[in-house]
């Protein structure tokens, strides 16, 4: 709780260690709450296996920032770092495989791109990437299945991805301190996302992927609205026992 | 089971009947080609079934916590246990499956209340250390219920158990562990700690089931060495475990009668509610209801989903599906 701070010749990447371990902190929490809800029991193992996997690389990540608890349970919301398209709520399974879908086609790239550079992120990409890849076969492969499957999968699949498009722009928007080419990771991510949605007899959306009221917003600490309450069940117990371990 | 039953005739039984109880008793396993009597398999298909649903039901009231674990640490390890169960759930489908049943057959009894799951997960997840004491007490009393059922009569079942008892025992240590970290935690945290062994101790202690005298199906069980050990054998010896792990953790166990007989060797106990466990039994405990509508709707819910995953199956095939 009360770790000693870092060596003052040695900066930690901060920044980015709390926009990348946010957002898999938050939407591992989501994903979380599928837990005894989901279609099917396969789903219940592999959602809960992906939320896992995000858990293992946000406690990562936000140890190389300061404490893993502290940062997770003691800063408020105006000092999450995470993207809004992750703290969005779960929906119906459309909803939560559109967001997938996004995300980790996003993450694959980034951390392909991370992997391969030098850096203090390029040891937990080069090992989440393998794990990336699942979480993106698993939301292709769904967005397949219900995009092409029948009409009421199909209808609403693409209320999904059109109701997250809007928070697909924030996923480019660079981060300070992250050796990545964020337009090459734009372009790639388009194209990928664009061929699944198309094979899944599906429509891209066509709206704004961000506006200026959205543009870079959860990374400069704005979010959405369900996020504080988010927050409120993942944080309560840890804030009524300061100081206790658990 | 090696040895396939004689070919004496679809009408005659009894040298089916010879040759299965002579592998029985020979301690050799029973697999699913082997001919076996059908109350035998009738008895297997229930206790299979419903431990699958116990698993599926028991992920409710830990995931009840999985939103509010106090630290990343044990956020993971409660992901991960409820994971296990789910998988678990599946081992033990594909069991009953091998007894010519099917798991949606299965889950629609569930839904239905035809089929029953264990009493315990009708309890409350009231505080965090409730996940510790479902870790120690009730996969604790699972344990030593099911680490005999890996030497069961039935091949499938028998295997599936070794690899489920593996992941348990990892479980209930995990479990233990959590209510130590309390125990010696703050005023506050032992405090919770003690009380949700209180709420948890007499419940688990009646997932062993009714006492052998009022058990209706322990002596077939047992001859057909399904079952191992009555229900009263296996409640003693969780007893006689529990009781130095309580000391160790700091806790007590809430039960006034609770002492050591040394002529016995054994601990005596106090008398356990069975008016409390039968209206659990019949519907009327704290969640029942709770459980079985949570269930429900998420198959409900999901049905959209497991149409569209075979919609989109048939029009490509399984292999890309």
């Amino acid at each position: 709780m009360t770790d000693t701070p870092a060596p003052a010749a040695e900066p930690r990447p901060a920044t980015a260690a709390l926009a990348l371990g946010d957002d898999a902190l938050v939407l591992s929490h989501r994903l979380g709450e599928w837990a005894g809800h989901a279609p099917v029991l396969e789903e219940e193992v592999a959602l809960a296996n992906i939320a896992l996997d995000l858990l293992g690389q946000a406690r990562t990540l936000l140890s190389l920032a300061g404490d893993e608890d502290e940062l997770a349970y003691l800063r408020e919301e105006r000092a999450f770092r995470n993207t809004q398209l992750v703290e969005q709520p779960n929906g119906d399974f459309a909803h939560t495989i559109a967001r997938q879908l996004y995300f980790s086609t996003y993450q694959h790239l980034l951390y392909g791109q991370l992997a391969a550079a030098e850096g203090p992120f390029a040891p937990l990409a080069g090992k989440a990437v393998k794990e990336v890849a699942y979480h993106r076969d698993h939301a292709e492969h769904w967005t397949l299945r219900l995009g092409d499957g029948t009409e009421e999968s199909h209808a609403r699949m693409q209320r999904g991805l059109d109701a997250l498009w809007r928070y697909t722009g924030e996923l480019f928007e660079p981060v300070e301190e992250l050796p990545v080419d964020w337009s090459a990771l734009r372009e790639g991510w388009l194209s990928a996302v664009t061929a699944v949605v198309e094979r899944a007899t599906l429509t891209l959306p066509s709206g704004p992927q961000n506006g200026a009221w959205t543009a870079g917003a959860g990374r400069q600490g704005i979010h959405t609205e369900p996020f504080g309450r988010m927050l409120a069940e993942m944080q309560h117990l840890h804030r009524s026992h300061p100081g206790a371990s658990w | 089971m090696t040895t396939m039953a004689p070919d004496t005739g679809a009408q005659d039984t009894a040298g089916y009947e010879a040759v299965f109880d002579a592998a029985v008793a020979a301690e050799e396993r029973i697999e699913p080609r082997d001919w076996m009597p059908d109350a035998y398999r009738a008895t297997l298909v229930r206790q299979i079934a419903q431990h699958a649903h116990s698993e599926i039901i028991g992920m409710q009231p830990e995931a009840n916590w999985i939103t509010r674990a106090p630290s990343l640490r044990r956020k993971a390890i409660l992901m991960a246990k409820v994971q296990d169960e789910a998988g678990h759930g599946l081992y033990l489908y594909s069991a009953a499956e091998t007894l010519g049943t099917g798991r949606d057959e299965l889950l629609d009894k569930l839904h239905s209340g035809r089929q029953k799951y264990s009493s315990i997960f009708n309890y409350p997840t009231l505080t965090w250390a409730d996940v510790g004491a479902i870790g120690w007490l009730v996969d604790g009393a699972a344990i030593t219920n099911q680490v005999p059922l890996c030497r069961c009569s039935y091949g499938p079942y028998a295997r599936a158990m070794v690899r489920i008892c593996k992941e348990e025992s990892f479980h209930q240590r995990q479990g233990y562990e959590l209510l130590l970290a309390l125990s010696r935690g703050t005023e506050a945290q032992h405090a919770m700690a003690q009380d949700a062994v209180n709420r948890w101790w007499w419940p688990s202690l009646m997932m062993f089931g009714p006492p052998d005298a009022e058990s209706s199906h322990s002596a077939q069980s047992m001859a057909w060495k399904i079952k191992r050990h009555s229900n009263d054998e296996l409640r003693q010896r969780f007893v006689d475990i529990c009781v130095p792990q309580a000391a160790s953790l700091g806790l007590t166990l809430p039960d006034p009668d609770l002492r050591w007989n040394e002529e016995r060797g054994q601990h005596d106990f106090g008398a356990i509610d069975w008016t409390e466990f039968q209206e659990v039994l019949r519907g009327n405990g704290p969640c029942n209801d709770q459980r079985i509508g949570q269930r429900r709707r998420a198959h409900e819910e999901g049905a959209w989903v497991r149409e569209a995953a075979a919609a989109y199956a048939a029009k490509h095939g399984k292999a890309t599906a």
